[in-house]
C-alpha cells in the first residue's frame, strides 16, 4: 500500500448519513423496541426495520440494478456502526451486509432477482450460519430467508432448535440445510466475500455499542453523586474511561481501511481491534455504573450483553490473530511497498 | 512548492540506501556517537533532506504532512541513526514558525538544520515534573535581556548540546500559568553548568542544567515576555502528536518483530503469537490514524487535546511491542549490544515514553476532562 492510497477517514457524505440515522434512532427509543423484541414480541422491531429502510440502510449493499444503492461497503460499515451504537436489535451483519453481499456475488440474475429487492426494501430479513465461524443462524425466527454456507457452497437453511443468547434481544437458530443456490468455486468466492462484510458489519457494530457504553459511563459519572461529588471526578473514574476513548478512536480507522479495502489481513485487524475496544468500554461501563449496571432494570444491559454475544460471532479473536499473522508473515509485516 | 509525492518517496529511498552507514552509529549518549550523529545530520542537510518539511528558504522542501509522515517511513525502513537534533527540530522549530519572529527564524533555523547548532530541551525541574506550572527556575530583567538562574532537569542531549530553549518564571506575581516567558540560552553560555545524569540503561542520555546568573539578550526571547505557557502548550501539543513520533517507528518495529517471531519458529505457541499480532495491529492502526489527522490538518482542521489519546497510545504501544520481542528472545533477551541487543535498547527506551512529554497519568487526565468533559 502506498501513502496516497491510505484512507484518511470518512467522507462528510458518509458522516451527513450517520448523523441521520443517529437522528432517527434517537427518536425511536430502541431500548423499547429491543426489549419487546426481547419478549418475543418483533412487531415494533419490524416497524423500525422499515424505518431503516425507508432511510436506504437495508439497500446499501444491494446493487441499483436490483433496486439497491450500491453503495459499497464504506456505507454499509459506517450504518452499522450507528446500528450498534443503538443496540438496534436483530441479524443486522447478516441482513444489511453479508447476505446480500453473498447473493449479489453469486451473481445468478434469478437469485438476484428474488430476493435482493426485498432486502433492499427492507421487506425481507436474511440471516444466515456459516460454520465454523457462524455455527448458528441469529434471528431466524425474525427472517425470511435463511442460508447456511459452507466454504464452496451456498443453500437454503431450515431452522431448528432454537438457542438463547446471552443478549436477550438475540436468538441462535440451528439450520439443517435444504436445496443448493451455488456449489464450487463461484460460491467459494462469494462465500469468502460475504464473510468478510459480515466481519466488518459485525465489527462496526462493536464500534458503535462500545461509543454508545462510554457516552453511557460519561452520563453517569458526571450525574452519580457518592462522597459529596460526582464520581466522575475521581481520577480513577477517569482514567479507566480514556482508556475506553483511546482503544476506540484507534479502532476506527483500521475499520474504515478495511471498509476500503477488505483483504483477510485489514478486516481481521478491524475485528480485533473493535472487539477489544468494545469489550474494554462493556468492563469500564459496568464497573463505573456500579451495582445499578449489574440489572436489567437499566438499558445499560442492552448493550453490555450485545458486545458479549458479538464478540465472538464472525470469528473468534484467536482466528483473526491467526488470519492477521498468516498474512503478514507470508507477505512481510510492512504496511508500505 | 511540494515536491512530487512517488518521486519524493523514491528519492528519499534511493539517496538513504546509498548514505544511510552500515552498521549502527556509537550512542548518541556519549561524546563520540553524538558528534557522529552531528556528521551524520550535516550530510543529510546537504542533500536537504534534513528538514524536509520546512520552507526551502531554511533549508527544507516545503514537504507536506504526507510527504513528511512518507519520508519518516523510509527514514525508519532504512534503520537510518537516531535524529540527534530532535528536540530542536520537532519542538523548538514548530514553536519558532508559530510564535517566533522573522529575525529569529531566519537567524536560527537554518543552523538548526545543518545541525551546526543542537538544542536541548529545558523544561523540567526538580520540582516541576508532571506540575509544568510549578516551574521556579528565574528570569529577571536586566539591561537589553534577563538574567536566568535555577535548575532545569531530564534535559534531553543536553550533555553535547550546543543551545537550550526553557520555561522560566519572569513575574513570581503572577499566577502560576502567568508570569513564565520562553527563552533561549547557550550551553556554553557564563553561568551554565551541566551535569550529565545517567539513565536507567547506563548512557548519559540527559542531564542536569544549573544557571547562575546566565544573560540571555531579548532577542531570544520567543513570544512576549510572561505568554510562555501558552507558547509552550504549543510545543507540547507537537511533543505529544504528531511529530515527534511519527508513525513509520511503529510501523518499521512492528515488521522487526513479525520477522523475529518469523525466525524464532512460534517459541511459545499462539499466545505470543497473539502479542505479535497485536503490536503489528497497533502500529498499524497509529499509521492508518495519523494519516487521517494529516488529512483533517491539511484541509485546516486542528490538533488540540486529541493528542493526548496519541501519546497514551504509542508510547503503550511502543512498550507492548519491545516487551513482546523480549520475550521472544527469551535467556538471550537480557544480552547488552549485538544486533539482538538493539530490542533491548528498544526496550529501554519505550520505558520513558509513558513518562516524557507529559506522563500517561496526565494525558489521560486531559482526555477525560477536555475530550469526555467529565467533571473536575
Amino acid at each position: 500500500m502506498t501513502a496516497a492510497r491510505v484512507v484518511t477517514g470518512r467522507s462528510a457524505e458518509q458522516e451527513q448519513f450517520a448523523a441521520s440515522l443517529h437522528g432517527l434512532l434517537a427518536a425511536a427509543d430502541v431500548p423499547a423496541v429491543a426489549r419487546r423484541w426481547a419478549d418475543g414480541d418483533r412487531s415494533p422491531g419490524l416497524v423500525l426495520w422499515r424505518q431503516l429502510a425507508g432511510l436506504g440502510v437495508t439497500a446499501l449493499a444491494v446493487p441499483e440494478h436490483c433496486g439497491g444503492l450500491g453503495a459499497g461497503l464504506p456505507a454499509v460499515v459506517a450504518a452499522c456502526e450507528e446500528l450498534g451504537h443503538h443496540a438496534v436489535p436483530g441479524p443486522v451483519a447478516e441482513s444489511a451486509a453479508a447476505v446480500p453481499e453473498l447473493i449479489t456475488a453469486l451473481a445468478g440474475e434469478r437469485l438476484a432477482a428474488r430476493w435482493l429487492p426485498g432486502l433492499a426494501a427492507g421487506e425481507l430479513i436474511a440471516t444466515l450460519a456459516l460454520p465454523p465461524w457462524l455455527p448458528y443462524a441469529a434471528d431466524a425466527d425474525a427472517a425470511g430467508l435463511v442460508l447456511l454456507a459452507g466454504p464452496d457452497v451456498v443453500r437454503l437453511a431450515e431452522p431448528g432448535a432454537r438457542h438463547r443468547s446471552v443478549d436477550p434481544a438475540r436468538s441462535l437458530s440451528e439450520v439443517s440445510g435444504r436445496e443448493v443456490l451455488a456449489r464450487g468455486p463461484a460460491a467459494a468466492a462469494a462465500v469468502a466475500r460475504a464473510r468478510e462484510a459480515g466481519t466488518l458489519a459485525c465489527a462496526a457494530q462493536l464500534l458503535g455499542a462500545g461509543r454508545a457504553l462510554l457516552e453511557a459511563s460519561v452520563r453517569h459519572a458526571g450525574q452519580r453523586i457518592q462522597f459529596g461529588r460526582p464520581v466522575g471526578t475521581f481520577q480513577a473514574v477517569k482514567h479507566q474511561l480514556a482508556d475506553v476513548a483511546i482503544g476506540l478512536e484507534f479502532a476506527r480507522p483500521l475499520l474504515d481501511a478495511a471498509a476500503a479495502a477488505p483483504t483477510a489481513r485489514d478486516v481481521s485487524a478491524a475485528k480485533v481491534a473493535c472487539t477489544d475496544a468494545a469489550r474494554r468500554a462493556a468492563r469500564a461501563a459496568l464497573q463505573v455504573h456500579g451495582a445499578i449496571g449489574y440489572t436489567q432494570e437499566l438499558d445499560l444491559h442492552l448493550w453490555l450483553t450485545k458486545v458479549r454475544a458479538l464478540a465472538g460471532a464472525w470469528g473468534s479473536q484467536a482466528e483473526h490473530r491467526a488470519r492477521v499473522m498468516a498474512a503478514i508473515a507470508a507477505g512481510g509485516g510492512l504496511p508500505w511497498s | 512548492m511540494s515536491p512530487d509525492p512517488a518521486g519524493f518517496r523514491a528519492e528519499v529511498r534511493d539517496w538513504l540506501r546509498a548514505h544511510v552507514p552500515a552498521g549502527p552509529l556509537p550512542s548518541v549518549d556519549t561524546a563520540e556517537g553524538f558528534a557522529r550523529h552531528r556528521a551524520w545530520e550535516r550530510e543529510m542537510a546537504a542533500a536537504r533532506l534534513s528538514v524536509v518539511s520546512w520552507p526551502a528558504a531554511y533549508g527544507g522542501r516545503g514537504a507536506s504532512l504526507l510527504e513528511w509522515l512518507a519520508f519518516e517511513e523510509e527514514y525508519y525502513a532504512a534503520a537510518a541513526p537516531v535524529r540527534v537534533g530532535q528536540n530542536g527540530l520537532f519542538l523548538l522549530a514548530p514553536t519558532l514558525f508559530a510564535h517566533g519572529t522573522e529575525e529569529q527564524r531566519g537567524r536560527l533555523l537554518p543552523p538548526m538544520a545543518r545541525a551546526d547548532e543542537i538544542w536541548a530541551q529545558a523544561w523540567s525541574e526538580p520540582e516541576a515534573g508532571s506540575d509544568l506550572a510549578a516551574i521556579r527556575a528565574r528570569a529577571v530583567r536586566t539591561d537589553g535581556g534577563w538574567r536566568l538562574s535555577g535548575t532545569k532537569t531530564w534535559s534531553s542531549r543536553a550533555a553535547f548540546a550546543d543551545q537550550a530553549f526553557g520555561l522560566f518564571r519572569s513575574d513570581p506575581g503572577a499566577g502560576r500559568h502567568h508570569g513564565l516567558t520562553y527563552l533561549l540560552f547557550s550551553l556554553h553560555a557564563d553561568g551554565v553548568t551541566v551535569r550529565p545524569i545517567r539513565q536507567l540503561g547506563g548512557e548519559t542520555g540527559f542531564a542536569e542544567i544549573f544557571l547562575d546568573g546566565v544573560f540571555v539578550p531579548d532577542a531570544d526571547v520567543v513570544g512576549a515576555p510572561g505568554d510562555g505557557w501558552r507558547i509552550a502548550m504549543s510545543t507540547a501539543g507537537h511533543e505529544r502528536g504528531l511529530s515527534l513520533r511519527s508513525p513509520g517507528r511503529f510501523s518499521v518495529a512492528a515488521a522487526r518483530l513479525v520477522e523475529l517471531w518469523r525466525r524464532a519458529g512460534e517459541p511459545d505457541g499462539n499466545s505470543l503469537r497473539d502479542r505479535v499480532a497485536d503490536a503489528w495491529i497497533g502500529a498499524q492502526a497509529y499509521r492508518l490514524h495519523t494519516y487521517a489527522t494529516a488529512a483533517r490538518l491539511a484541509a485546516g482542521g486542528t490538533l488540540g487535546a486529541e493528542a493526548s489519546l496519541g501519546k497514551v497510545f504509542w508510547s503503550e504501544l511502543d512498550v507492548a511491542l519491545h516487551e513482546t520481542a523480549l520475550d521472544l528472545l527469551g535467556p538471550r533477551a537480557e544480552l547488552r549490544g549485538g544486533e539482538d541487543g538493539r530490542w533491548l535498547d528498544g526496550y529501554l527506551f519505550s520505558l520513558a515514553g509513558p513518562i516524557y512529554a507529559g506522563t500517561n497519568e496526565i494525558q489521560r487526565t486531559v482526555i477525560a476532562e477536555r475530550l469526555l468533559g467529565l467533571p473536575r
